[in-house]
């Protein structure tokens, strides 16, 4: 009797299950992990190719190359400040449009609409995100600039790195909004609760309730919002007049050339570009800059992400 | 009567105690203006959809059909965007083919296979960076992987500039958003399901497939769709890895793989071309493009937000 119960027992080996079963489990994980291996390859191979196209640019120039007093590849300048000066006059010019713009909208979305509105809304919100940034070039190009740049300032030129960074600054807002909005919205029940409690205002709770408890997500979405505008091209390539050359200049009416609209041109190689054989693989020193910036710049900002889901 | 009468004075004169004594002006104003900063940003959509649609008004009218079904040309009277259209969607097959099937593997290894190892932990951090990364690197890395070193197989006879390089370039570019919207899918299905599942003696595979896979469908159908219309759209990477911005002779009579191997156009290059051109009328055709594009993207986009809305499960 007691021998018979002990063998009807369930086996550890019978709990594993057939062998069969247990292959197919280890090669699905094997397939999934190294589908997952993939994006690591992916950042290697970026970081290789452009370190080594990069470094074998620079050893092929002069180093006072890099500080020529103007862009033009073509005559051997690659002045660096003229496309960081350009870069840094569209990232900021971006960010003072879509931090007001991107932060209001946030907090009416998280704290003001209703919940049918904000369902309505948000979907609205991600479709501008889904604009191409050759739509806003177009637009930066045909309507900011002619209707808004040059009627406010006469001076202004056809191509100006203001009217492509409000472009930008367009293209960004919806980033801004959804990463501070979340942040906002995540903000506890109960904190609102006790300051509705000791009669605060909705106004008096959004600003100094919500706003400082959500602090690090907003300025997570003000990083990665620059760092978008940092990086991104087709607007500057079509407003702001990157041609193939450009001097050094900090005057937002004027056109010029940014790190990536100095990539594009080199790309698409118009005459005035070419000239050099150093200038087109001068575009991978500039991508490895852009790279490294940008990388940074994410890499804080998540930073700041991670502080937000530790608070709550 | 007084009674009556002082208990409704002091009924209301709580209720201005309550509500404040003077009407909260500054409080109204706060909240007009935090709508106004959304509607800017919702106008700024309406205004650029008009001022594009009026360009583009004469060529949609008296080319219509036409314009849509032109090659590209030299003369703006006869420049349309059927071949642009057509590279746009072999490039966007491509991404579907590489790109999410990829994307939803490593996702589900991340979320449902990974122990939180240090190793693991990089993988994620790795894919989010992927994704903050600018679109352009990813065409300098098309240029030099896919373009120059895989020459012999992307495209012999085009120097590596061909519909795979360019694919190829959009499907690493896309991946790292494919992998995020999947996760975050994949973690709203709650864990009580995945424990049912183990509580029958399926294996972790057989759980994710037949049970957290189901759930997290429509989660990561909509993010897929909408990493498409991105890679749709996508215009600066396509610059680096080749896509024609001129004339393009798409000759009849190739196989399947010299046409993949052969030179590309895509819609978004082709618009970033007519603006650069002078004259009205290749701003016009510009326009008419952007039309093209955009009702693309935003019938994707619109489909999308339905599907999520249609089968969203609140748990």
């Amino acid at each position: 009797m007691v021998t018979s119960a002990l063998d009807a027992r369930i086996t550890l080996e019978q709990m594993r299950g057939s062998a069969k079963r247990r292959r197919k489990e280890r090669l699905v994980k094997a397939v999934l992990g190294s589908a997952a291996a993939v994006g690591l390859v992916v950042s290697i191979a970026i970081v290789v190719a452009l370190i080594g196209e990069a470094v074998s640019w620079l050893t092929k120039i002069h180093l006072s190359w890099l500080w020529a007093g103007a862009w033009s590849p073509r005559t051997n300048e690659f002045d660096l400040p003229t496309i960081f000066a350009g870069t840094v006059l569209v990232a900021v010019i971006a960010l003072a449009v879509a931090a007001p713009l991107g932060l209001g909208a946030a907090m009416y979305l998280s704290e003001y609409a209703r919940p049918r509105v904000r369902r309505s809304l948000k979907p609205i919100v991600e479709t501008l995100a889904g604009i191409p940034s050759v739509v806003l070039g177009y637009f930066a190009l045909t309507v900011i600039n002619p209707d808004i740049v040059k009627k406010v300032f006469a001076s202004a030129g056809t191509f100006t790195f203001l009217a492509a960074g409000i472009a930008v600054g367009i293209l960004t807002v919806p980033l801004v909004a959804s990463v501070a909005e979340d942040a906002m919205f995540a903000v506890p029940r109960s904190l609102r609760e006790a300051a509705y409690g000791l009669g605060a205002r909705r106004r008096t709770v959004t600003t100094k309730v919500v706003f400082p408890s959500a602090v690090s997500g907003v300025v997570a979405s003000l990083i990665l919002g620059f760092s978008r505008a940092v990086g991104e091209t087709m607007v500057v390539a079509i407003a702001a007049g990157a041609t193939g050359s450009a001097l050094r200049t900090f005057d937002p009416l004027s056109g010029g050339q940014t790190m990536t609209g100095a990539i594009s041109s080199l790309a698409v190689g118009s005459d005035q570009v070419r000239g050099s054989s150093l200038a087109f693989p001068s575009l991978y020193f500039v991508g490895l800059l852009l790279f490294a910036i940008t990388f940074v710049l994410n890499l804080v900002s998540e930073r700041f992400v991670r502080r937000v889901r530790r608070m709550h | 009567m007084s009674a009556v009468a002082s208990g409704a004075g002091v009924h209301s004169s709580v209720e201005l105690a309550l509500l404040g004594r003077k009407s909260d002006v500054k409080g109204r104003l706060f909240q007009a203006v935090l709508l106004l900063t959304l509607l800017i940003a919702l106008g700024v959509l309406v205004v650029l959809l008009v001022t594009t649609l009026r360009t583009a008004w004469p060529v949609l009218t008296e080319r219509g059909w036409s314009f849509v079904r032109s090659d590209v040309s030299s003369l703006p009277s006869r420049a349309g965007v059927w071949q642009g259209l057509i590279g746009s969607m072999i490039l966007v097959g491509f991404v579907a083919v590489v790109a999410l099937p990829l994307g939803v593997a490593s996702a589900v290894y991340l979320q449902e296979y990974a122990r939180d190892t240090r190793l693991n932990r990089l993988l994620i951090t790795n894919v989010r960076n992927l994704a903050g990364v600018p679109s352009i690197v990813f065409g300098i890395l098309g240029l030099v992987v896919f373009v120059q070193a895989l020459r012999s197989v992307t495209g012999p006879d085009s120097y590596g500039k061909s519909y795979i390089s360019g694919g190829l370039t959009l499907s690493v570019l896309v991946m790292p958003i494919i992998v995020l919207v999947t996760m975050e899918a994949l973690r709203a299905v709650p864990g009580s399901i995945r424990e049912a599942a183990y509580g029958v003696g399926a294996t972790r595979w057989e759980v994710v497939r037949s049970h957290v896979l189901p759930y997290a469908a429509p989660g990561i159908f909509t993010g897929a769709i909408l990493s498409m219309a991105r890679a749709f759209g996508e215009t600066a990477p396509l610059l680096l890895v080749g896509s024609i911005t001129g004339y393009l002779s798409t000759p009849s009579g190739r196989g399947p793989l010299e046409v993949l191997q052969g030179k590309y156009t895509a819609l978004p290059t082709q618009i970033y071309a007519w603006t650069k051109l002078p004259g009205e009328e290749w701003q016009a055709n510009a326009a008419a493009a952007i039309i093209v594009l955009l009702a693309m993207i935003l019938v994707v986009n619109l489909f999308a937000i339905i599907l999520r809305n249609r089968y969203e499960r609140k748990w």
